[in-house]
Order: structure tokens, then sequence, then C-alpha cells
């Protein structure tokens, strides 16, 4: 009993400030051999003594840096401890001592660790919580999940990925490009498809497409709802000032882009890809709102020679909703002039909005991919016809003209679904 | 019948191996190796004969050897390893004429082998994606090793024109690599920390020097299909982009701006450590490819070390400077993730 109540006063009445890797003061004073209560340590060696005074001065030491608080929290403990400690204890320093060593160590919930504000937190509790979270992210099954997902990084990471010719990356494009403009598609500009059964499945093609709306929004969502359609890749080709802006250059490449000139749509096109080809080009993309669903005309109608000449059908794509995310009102043409662009446009969001202009509008869209043009019934040396390659050329931009009109019709509100 | 060939630049590393190669070669009698300096390292059974190839002694030695086969090597690409840009103009230039002069005189060439560059089609964002040997370059090359090499194809092409009984062979080389390569790509790759230009990841393709040496052998003294004339782009298949191919070198990269890129390139350059000509700028900015189809189906030519292998090849020469700070990373990393494997179970059953 003697013992029993001089010990919690060694340690300012709390039970033990063990680590858990060496026994608390309390608990090495409860050991047989360990250190004596205070008032018989002055007939012992001066070995433990050093011992308890280490203890003493990291306690204090520990306690500064707590600050006053704990100090106070101790004082009214003190009691406390003391009378819990005087039911259960009587016995067991006597008899039961390594139980009470035990004991000391295994009180986790009392040492200075609770004061950290993550010491009440197993590990335990939270990996659940991460597990749960992971469930909640990446779905019920997440592991494999994500060891898809490090496994692509560590790839990425080390440069163990393989790009095509042209620069294309299929994995950042699907895992990372789709991915992130899918939701503008789906829920932005909600867009409708129609026709898509005039995709061929495997062999190449060229989808010829009206372009619209300042910034080729209908390029990359083209490329969306193709790929989420048919599960093919659209190869766009661009104009050669995508290749000279820096990280447009580097974006294009990585998405499948190339320039567009006649030998790379040739050599895409006998390769059996699906390219992509807004003939209108800047002429297209920047007129002004007035203008708006006029097909510009269609470049030299270089991309039906290609597609003469490779024998691919071309199929027709009337894009209807692009012309409004961004109703241009003014291209200020000696500004642009200046910057060295084809247009610098005006609307009614930018650029009085700032960053917050270039949100594009969320107008509804309609994709409607026409009838392909047959080529390869045409007979060889076509190609060099330049008659014929015009005939071709207005048959497609007429096609996709007279679709956009029908479109226009069916459509009840720009804006509403 | 035993054949003569007389290769040019054998100073240089590669033109060096490739002509001791060439001599142990039993279908070649001798092998007869020209430059300005003598070559460093061991020539092996090849002959070395010290001679200017700007100097009309070249036409000596080919008529008193009965030199049968020239292979040009001597086009040097840095000005650096020449002493100055002019003197590396006249080298290349003036020493392809020379040399041209001398094989059109000498009745005993039978056949010339030029190794030329993918560099002559420049670099550009108006390039297609891959060049076949047909195509010009977007914009005719104005300065530089560029230049040097379009104007010494257009002399080897009208030596073809008037020695039409001589097999002439264009060799348009992707950028060598490989453990003992030095070059300006090596070079750069070789920097601890590569500077990139910021915004544009250049499509790359590269032939392992191994590669090199068995096509320019194919091409002088190989079977019927080595025979073939005209010009033929080489390289190893598959392409890099610059990021993927320093990822996998284990190289820090920084991208800069283009200007920062050139300058920082300026100071590399009088430091000796690489050097960045404005070809070499427009070839990290905008990269290149080219089509070897020709190479396989008219010169019969199947390199052993695709892009990505002599990409390997060279880099398990280097020690990546990454190593130093990602192999703690990495070891720590692994170390979490056991950790996490060992919690997952206790906390899947508890959670």
């Amino acid at each position: 009993m003697g013992d029993a109540e001089i010990i919690p006063i060694g340690t300012r009445g709390r039970p033990g400030r063990g680590t858990g890797t060496t026994p608390s003061s309390a608990a090495r004073g409860l050991a047989p051999g360990g250190r004596p209560p205070a008032d018989r340590s002055t007939g012992r060696p001066t070995a433990p003594r050093a011992t308890q005074d280490g203890a003493h001065d990291g306690w204090v030491d520990e306690e500064s840096i707590g600050g006053p608080r704990p100090v106070e929290d101790t004082a009214p403990a003190a009691p406390d401890a003391a009378t819990a400690d005087s039911g259960p204890e009587p016995a067991a320093p006597a008899s039961e001592a390594p139980d009470a060593d035990d004991a000391g160590t295994a009180t986790s919930g009392t040492t200075t660790a609770d004061r950290h504000p993550l010491g009440a937190v197993s590990p335990a509790e939270l990996m659940a919580a991460l597990t749960s979270a992971a469930k909640e992210v990446l779905g019920p099954d997440w592991e494999d999940e994500l060891a898809r997902l490090l496994a692509f990084v560590r790839r990425r990471l080390t440069g163990d990925y393989a790009v095509d010719e042209y620069g294309f990356d299929p994995e950042v494009t699907e895992r990372f490009f789709l991915t992130a403009l899918r939701p503008m598609a789906s829920k932005w500009f909600r867009i409708e498809v129609r026709g898509i059964e005039n995709i061929p499945t495997d062999s190449g093609a060229l989808i010829v497409s009206n372009h619209s709306g300042t910034l080729p929004w209908d390029g990359l969502m083209t490329m969306v709802t193709v790929h989420d359609h048919t599960g093919r890749f659209v190869r766009p080709l661009g104009a050669d000032l995508v290749f000279r802006t820096p990280l447009v250059a580097q974006l294009a490449r990585m998405g499948g882009a190339t320039l567009a000139c006649s030998e790379d749509a040739d050599r895409m096109l006998a390769g059996g890809e699906l390219v992509g080809v807004w003939p209108e080009g800047f002429k297209g993309l920047g007129k002004p709102y007035s203008e708006r669903y006029k097909l510009q005309r269609f470049g030299r109608g270089g991309f039906v020679s290609a597609a003469l000449r490779t024998r691919t059908p071309i199929v027709p794509l009337s894009v209807v909703g692009a012309e409004e995310i961004y109703p241009m009102l003014s291209s200020m043409p000696t500004l642009a002039r200046i910057l060295g662009v084809p247009y610098f446009p005006v609307t009614p969001l930018f650029p009085w909005l700032g960053p917050l202009g270039m949100v594009p509008l969320p107008s509804k869209w309609l994709m409607e991919f026409g009838e392909p043009v047959r080529t390869d019934e045409l007979e060889e040396g076509a190609a060099d016809d330049p008659m014929l390659v015009f005939d071709v050329t207005d048959q497609v931009r007429e096609s996709i003209q007279q679709t956009l009109y029908r479109l226009l019709m069916e459509r009840r509100s720009v804006f509403g679904s | 019948m035993g054949r003569v060939v007389l290769v040019t630049g054998v100073s240089r590393d590669l033109g060096r191996r490739f002509a001791r190669s060439l001599a142990s070669d039993p279908e070649v009698d001798r092998v007869i190796g020209v430059d300005v300096v003598p070559p460093r390292g061991d020539v092996g059974a090849v002959s070395f004969v010290r001679v200017d190839i700007r100097n009309p002694v070249i036409a000596k030695v080919i008529a008193k050897e009965d030199v049968d086969t020239v292979v040009h090597m001597s086009v040097i690409a840095t000005p650096g390893t020449a002493g100055g840009r002019h003197t590396m103009k006249e080298l290349n230039v003036i020493g392809t004429m020379q040399l041209l002069a001398a094989c059109q005189r000498a009745r005993t060439v039978q056949r010339l082998v030029v190794k030329s560059t993918t560099t002559v089609y420049g670099a550009s964002p108006r390039d297609p994606a891959m060049f076949t040997e047909d195509m010009q370059p977007r914009r005719a090359p104005r300065s530089g090793y560029a230049k040097d090499v379009a104007e010494i194809e257009g002399y080897v092409r009208g030596f073809a024109r008037r020695r039409p009984d001589v097999g002439v062979l264009t060799l348009r080389c992707a950028n060598v690599v490989g453990p003992h390569v030095a070059s300006p790509i090596t070079s750069y790759l070789r920097l601890p920390v590569v500077p990139t230009v910021l915004g544009y990841d250049p499509r790359m393709q590269f032939l392992h020097e191994d590669d090199l040496f068995r096509v320019l052998r194919l091409g002088a003294v190989g079977d019927e299909r080595g025979r073939a004339t005209g010009t033929v782009n080489v390289a190893g298949d598959g392409v890099v982009v610059l990021s993927q191919a320093l990822r996998r070198l284990g190289r820090p990269m920084v991208p800069m701006p283009g200007f920062a890129v050139g300058r920082l390139g300026q100071v590399l350059r009088s430091a000796h450590v690489a050097d960045f000509s404005p070809e070499q700028l427009a070839f990290l900015t905008y990269g290149r490819g080219v089509d070897t189809t020709r190479m396989r189906e008219v010169l019969g030519f199947e390199p052993g070390f695709s892009t990505e292998d002599a990409l390997a090849d060279f880099g398990s020469t280097l020690s990546p400077t990454l190593d130093a700070v990602l192999a703690p990373a990495q070891a720590g990393a692994q170390q979490a993730l056991d950790a996490l494997g060992r919690l997952v179970p206790a906390g899947g059953t508890r959670g």
C-alpha cells in the first residue's frame, strides 16, 4: 500500500509516460528490481538514481514544450489517478508486479500520445477510412483499379510506353484527354448522335465536318463522341499554326493529330486510320455569329484527293450547336495581325470576363454522320482529274449544308434539351 | 574477286571502326583509310594514307591503288572538331567536290556510298510526319550542317549523272546512337540535366551504330540487293518522343522557352559540353521522322535495333542522373506500399 501511494507522486499522478519501447517510470518502479520508490532510494546505489533523474528531466522538457495546459490537467488528474490506483493496486505491486508492468505500457490511452490530434486514431481505423474512400472513388474493385493506376504512373515515369510515328499516345489520350472531355460532351453540350453506323468499324475513312465555334471544341467533341460510340480514335488533321504553338503542338501530337498535308493524310488513310478533317479551317472557325451555319469554301479539295488516292470513303459530319458556344461579334483583324493569330474573338463574354469568358456557352449539340461517299468505284487516277475532285468536294459540302439546315429546323431551342 | 575499298573520314571513331570491320571481311582485299589527321585508335588491317581530300592528291591515291569502291564518311556535323564553321564547310563541301572529281577520273571506281543524314529534311512545324526520300525540306537549309549536306547531295547527284556506270548510293541515316558514339545528339542526351524546349515534344528516330556499319557494308560490298542505287533513308523502327527518351535514360529534363535553350546551347558550346546548332534546336523543337520503306524494299536492309532498342543500348552505358534521387524515393515508396499491403486486410476486416 505504501508503494502504491508513493509511485504516483514520482510521476505527478500519471500512471506512466512510456513510449512503448521502454517501460514507463511507474512501471519501472513497480517491476521487481526496478527503480525503487523515492523514499527508499537514499540507501541505494547511484546508478538507478541517475536514470530516474534522466526520466524526470525528459518529462520536464516535454511538459515545457506542451505548454502550461497539461500541467493544469495533471493537477486535477493526480487525485483521480491516486484514487484509481488505490483501488486495484494494493495487491498488485506486492504479488503481481509483471502484470503491473504490462498494464503500464498497455494503457496507451493516457500517455503523451493522446495529446497529438491523431493520437486517438489507430492505424487500422485510418486504413479502414482510406479503404472506404478508395471504394467510393475507384469502385468496388478498387484494389485492381489502384494497382492499374500505380502501374500507369510507373510506366509514365519510366517512359515505358509506345507512341506511333505521328507521336500519338493512345494510353494518355484514352485515360486522360477523353476522360476529361467526356463530361463536356455528355453533361455540358448534351450531344445527340445520329448515323454513327456510317463510320466503318475497322477500315480507313475520312470524316469531313463543318467547323465553327472560335475554339475547336467541335473537333474535340467529335473525337470523344466517335471513341465512345465506336471505340475508334479520330486522327485529326490540324493547321500548321497548331504545330507551331507551344504546348498546343505537344498536346495535339499526343492526342493523335498531325499536320493537314497530303502526305500525312495519304499515309494515315492508307494505314487504315479514321481521319478527321475540317476543310473550312480558320475561315469556318472564326466566322462571325451572323454567318452561323453557312459553310465556307472547302479549301482546295485536298482532302478529297487524299480519299480518292487511298480509295477510302468520305463520311460527312454535320455539327449543330458549336456555332453558339462563343458567339463572335468581332474578330479584331488589326489586333489579330499584331498577335499573329488568324482572328481575335470578341464575344459577349470575352475578353470582358477574362478567363471566365472562355467558358463555352452550354448549347445543345446535334451530330449527324451522313451516308458515306464511296470512292472505290471511281477509276484509277481519279485524284488527278481536277474536275472530278471539285465535283466530289461540292457533293460533300452540299450534303453537310443540307443536313445542317434540316437539323436546325428540328432543333427546338439553342440551349434547351 | 577481291575488292579495294577507300574509306574517307577514318580519323573519327565511326569511320575508323567501320574501316576496321571492313578490313576483316573476307570479300574485301584491301581497305584504304584516308583522313587529314591519323586515327586515334587501332585501325587493324586498314592501310592509312594521310591525305587531305580537299587536295588533288586523293586522285593519285585512287588511281594507284585501283580503288573500286569509295565510302564517303567524312561529312562532319559539328564545327567543334574541325576548328570553326569555315573549316567545317571547306572539309565537307570542297572535300566532297575533290573526292567526286577524283572518282570521275578514275575508271576503276564502280561504286560510291555516301553517308548522309536525315538532317537534310530540316525540322519545322509544316513538316509531314514521315519524310520519304522524294520529299524536299519545307524550307531549304540556309546554314550549317544541313546546308553542307544538301550541297554534298547535290554534287553526288551530279556525279551520278556524269558517271552512270558507277552505282551511287546515298544513305540518309537517322541520328546514330550507341555506347561509343560522340555526336551532337548523344552529347545532348548525356547531359546530366537536359534542357528541353517548353511546350514541344519532338519525335525522334535513332539508328544503332552496329546497324550503321551493317548498312554501310551492305551498300559497299553487299550482294545484288545491296547494289541498289539512289537515296535511301535508314533508321531504326518506331519513334520515341524526347520526354519519353529522357525518362528511359533516367535524365531529368528542364523545359525552358526555345530562345533560352538556344542561349544555353551557346554557353554549353563555348564550354565544349554540347553543341546546339540552329538546326539542332529546330530538331529539338519540332522533331522529325523518316519513312524507311525504301530501306527494306530497295536495299533489303533490316535494322537489328529498333529506335527503342538503340536508345536502351545507348542508355546502358549511361549512369542515370535520377538514380541518386530516385532510388531512396523508390525504396521508400516500396516500403510504404508493403506497409499498406500488411494493413489492408486488418483495415478491411475491421472496417
